[in-house]
């Protein structure tokens, strides 16, 4: 919670001795409270001021990183929705590792797993962490998995293991990794003192808000402070409730035990409840989500849905702006312009394609606006079209002479045929889904 | 520390919607259904209440849409071209609480099916189930509302779900509506300020509040998802804090809108990456309509009957639980 600076100010020693560099107690107060000085800078503040702009300037929930060299960064959320500003950082995704499975098999698995990327919109979506169970008697077993994924693998690595002797070894061997442990009891000393010696965070369990109170508040006495809260649900509709009860108390109650990134491990009977209930939690507030197993098709519609989530929504997503062929064109196929707002793209790609033609698409650079935004911008017209035609040299590629506008701009086409002599302007549809019969009853070439 | 938990709570309420109504009300369905009606955000039973849970609808259609996937169909086999049978089997086998008629055959450049055929298409979707139905229309103006009037008037006292009106073409459905006892749904371009001011039209011209469901418009996963979810959270907020204009119950089409992406037709071996395909389809749909029943839909137009069962059953959940504490 951010504090005024008439409350700095009570804080402050009142000699306006001006040792800070500022002349009176009262401006350094206001520069603090605007984060334009640091209370550093005061020589003689006292410890008691010291604590609580210390903890005012606290985020309301905390950062937390795990692992060494890929690292995830969680938590920082400032907002309840998404639309009040943005949602910082996105869901890590996790991918349980079995240790019981024996090493040949975790070894392909790790292998495909690191492998595997998908780009959309200019992202390379991916998994981001290993969660690496202890289910079998040998503990050889455990450790072998951990040293797999380290040597194959870039990704920070989350480990589950009551038995402590073994889990001490297994952070031994992740020393510099930033690892985080799941503690699935309630914190011992024993727990402390092995996160403080190898520099992990620990995800805290519960069953309740008292109980994940009283953790927190033990962890955080002792020191601890990259926490992760894990508080344990009996069904979905449960944790939506408990899940923005947790951020709502971070946020707007500055109740500091929950603030802290949110985890589950997901359970369900089968793939699709599964993506169900991935889906609600990655929209509703929790940090770090663990997969059970490995589904590339379950992944790619989390991927998706996370990059939707988490896109900025005061930043357009924009795409490449070039030229892309819609089916396989040929230097005598249609040719289309739009925008490179996204969502223009996808859709009029996907409304050319239906309407079972190739062609090619023409992307022009508008910042990621949209056709009527970038119009009334300066961004879409014919000039700016012309210049990006002739920039990237499209005249040599195609010999098509004809180029189909959208039907909102349709003022454009006389300045567009001005700036790109030689071709035909055609003024098509305003709706993308007019596109398959706009095709049908217009010459295009 | 002393933990409380933190409560916010509403002055508004979602207006309550009824749809489908039984011979004692003058229609011929063997039950009604009923959504809206809730006080705090979508399950926050912690801080408020939600009489009504979120209900599903499935579709069937006048003309099968030219991208309707493969491993749809083999689950509709023998009915698909039926839409009669096709309903039957959506409410008996897969569990659809409503059925939704797409009348898109009727658009001139779509297939330009008469207004007739329509009529005989939903007389035997009315015979062959008893639920409650929604009528979706298309965006060719002229021969919509020619099909609409006809097919209110038709099913006059039914209340079916007539979908949809919007800002530049509203004032015939509605006045249709209003005739024979249907209830509308308000579609506008995922913007607060022209939900409202559709619904303001309506309020204008005496069409009752309580027989309006929004339709935000529906931006399926990848696809513009993350703008639905936004302007259904910012309506539901909205409506919450009191503004009458926006306390709606609203309307998604994951179904329609899922399986015309690419992403739910290309095969896994153009694109490894993506997975198998069929498991992908009905991914995309629940991941659409899990996310956006978070932020706020309580009428969930849907396509494939695995996504179907599992989101009906997680909607359970997400009710049954009922406290927060």
């Amino acid at each position: 919670m951010a504090l005024s600076g008439l409350e700095i100010f009570k804080l402050l020693p009142k000699t306006n001795c001006g040792d800070c560099g500022i002349p009176t107690c009262m401006a350094f107060a206001m520069k603090l409270a605007q984060k334009k000085a640091e209370l550093s800078e005061c020589p003689h503040a006292s410890d008691e001021a010291k604590a609580i702009l210390g903890a005012a300037s606290e985020p309301p929930i905390r950062l937390v990183q795990i692992g060494g060299k890929n690292t995830l960064e969680v938590g920082n959320e400032t907002v309840m929705f998404r639309h009040e500003k943005t949602f910082f950082h996105q869901t890590g995704i996790a991918i349980e590792l079995r240790t019981s499975g024996g090493q040949k098999k975790l070894l392909s698995i790790i292998k495909e797993i690191e492998k595997h990327q998908v780009e959309r919109v200019g992202e390379e979506l991916k998994t981001d962490l290993f969660f690496i169970t202890q289910d079998s008697q040998n503990k050889e077993d455990f450790l072998s998995a951990i040293k797999l994924a380290k040597q194959n693998s870039t990704k920070g690595i989350i480990l589950d293991c009551s038995d402590k002797g073994v889990l001490k070894e297994g952070l031994g061997l992740l020393s510099d990794d930033r690892p985080a442990v799941l503690l699935r009891n309630a914190l011992t000393e024993e727990d402390i003192e092995l996160a403080k010696a190898n520099q992990a965070s620990l995800i805290l369990t519960a069953k309740s808000y008292e109980e994940l109170v009283k953790q927190t508040e033990k962890a955080r006495s002792a020191g601890l402070n990259d926490l992760i809260l894990n508080l344990e649900s009996q069904d979905v509709g449960l944790q939506l409730q408990e899940n923005t009860i947790l951020r709502r108390s971070a946020l707007n109650k500055n109740f500091k035990p929950f603030g802290y990134p949110l985890f589950s491990y997901i359970q369900a009977e089968n793939d699709f409840e599964l993506l169900a209930k991935a889906s609600v939690f990655l929209c509703k507030y929790d940090s770090i989500i663990v997969l059970p197993e490995y589904d590339k098709a379950m992944l790619y519609s989390l991927f998706t849905l996370r990059q939707n989530i988490y896109s900025d929504p005061q930043k357009p997503i924009q795409v490449d702006p070039k030229v892309y062929p819609i089916g396989e064109p040929t230097s005598e196929s249609p040719v289309f312009v739009t925008t490179n707002f996204s969502l223009t793209y996808f859709i009029v790609s996907g409304e050319i394609e239906n309407s079972g033609i190739s062609a090619h698409l023409v992307v022009a650079d508008t910042e990621g606006q949209s056709v009527l935004t970038a119009w009334a911008a300066g961004k879409f017209v014919g000039e700016k079209i012309a210049k990006f035609i002739k920039d990237i040299k499209f005249e040599q590629q195609v010999k098509t002479r004809k180029i189909v506008i959208p039907g909102f701009v349709s003022q454009i086409s006389g300045d567009l045929e001005d700036h790109l002599p030689g071709w035909e302007v055609i003024v098509g549809c305003q709706e993308a889904s007019d596109i398959p019969s706009f095709v049908k009853n217009v010459d295009l070439t | 520390m002393n933990f409380e938990i933190p409560k916010e709570t509403s002055t508004g309420r979602v207006m309550k919607v009824t749809l489908g109504a039984t011979s004692e009300q003058g229609g011929t369905r063997s039950h009604t259904v009923t959504i809206g009606g809730s006080t705090a955000l979508p399950f926050h039973f912690f801080e408020g209440e939600h009489p009504h849970r979120p209900l599903i609808a499935m579709e069937v259609f006048d003309k099968v849409p030219v991208k309707y996937p493969e491993y749809l169909k083999e689950y509709y086999r023998d009915v698909i071209d039926n839409p009669g049978a096709m309903a039957k089997k959506c409410v008996e086998e897969f569990g659809a609480e409503l059925i939704s008629i797409r009348l898109e055959g009727t658009h001139p450049e779509k297939g330009n099916k008469s207004v007739e055929e329509a009529e005989e298409i939903v007389k035997q979707v009315l015979e062959s189930v008893s639920v409650p139905i929604i009528i979706t229309g298309h965006s060719h103006f002229e021969k919509i509302n020619e099909v609409m009037k006809k097919i209110c008037e038709m099913t006059a006292g039914e209340n079916c779900l007539i979908n949809y009106v919007e800002t530049d073409n509203y004032k015939t459905i509605a006045a249709a509506c209003l005739a024979y006892k249907h209830t509308l749904v308000a579609q506008s371009p995922i913007d607060v300020n022209l939900a409202k001011q559709l619904n303001i039209l309506l309020t204008d011209m005496n069409f009752p509040p309580e027989k309006i469901v929004i339709d935000p418009l529906t931006g399926t996963l990848g696809y513009g998802l993350e703008y639905t979810y936004s302007i259904m959270e910012r309506i539901r907020n909205d409506g919450l804090a009191g503004d009458k204009m926006l306390a709606f119950p609203m309307l998604i089409n994951p179904g329609y809108e899922s399986f015309r992406v690419k992403e739910t037709r290309a095969s896994e071996k153009d694109y490894p990456e993506w997975g198998n395909l069929e498991k992908r389809g009905a991914y995309w749909e629940i991941a659409t309509s899990m996310s956006l029943l978070v932020a706020g839909a309580e009428l969930l137009i849907m396509y494939h009957p695995q996504a179907v069962e599992v989101v009906k059953k997680k909607v359970q959940e997400l009710h049954d639980s009922k406290k927060g504490t």
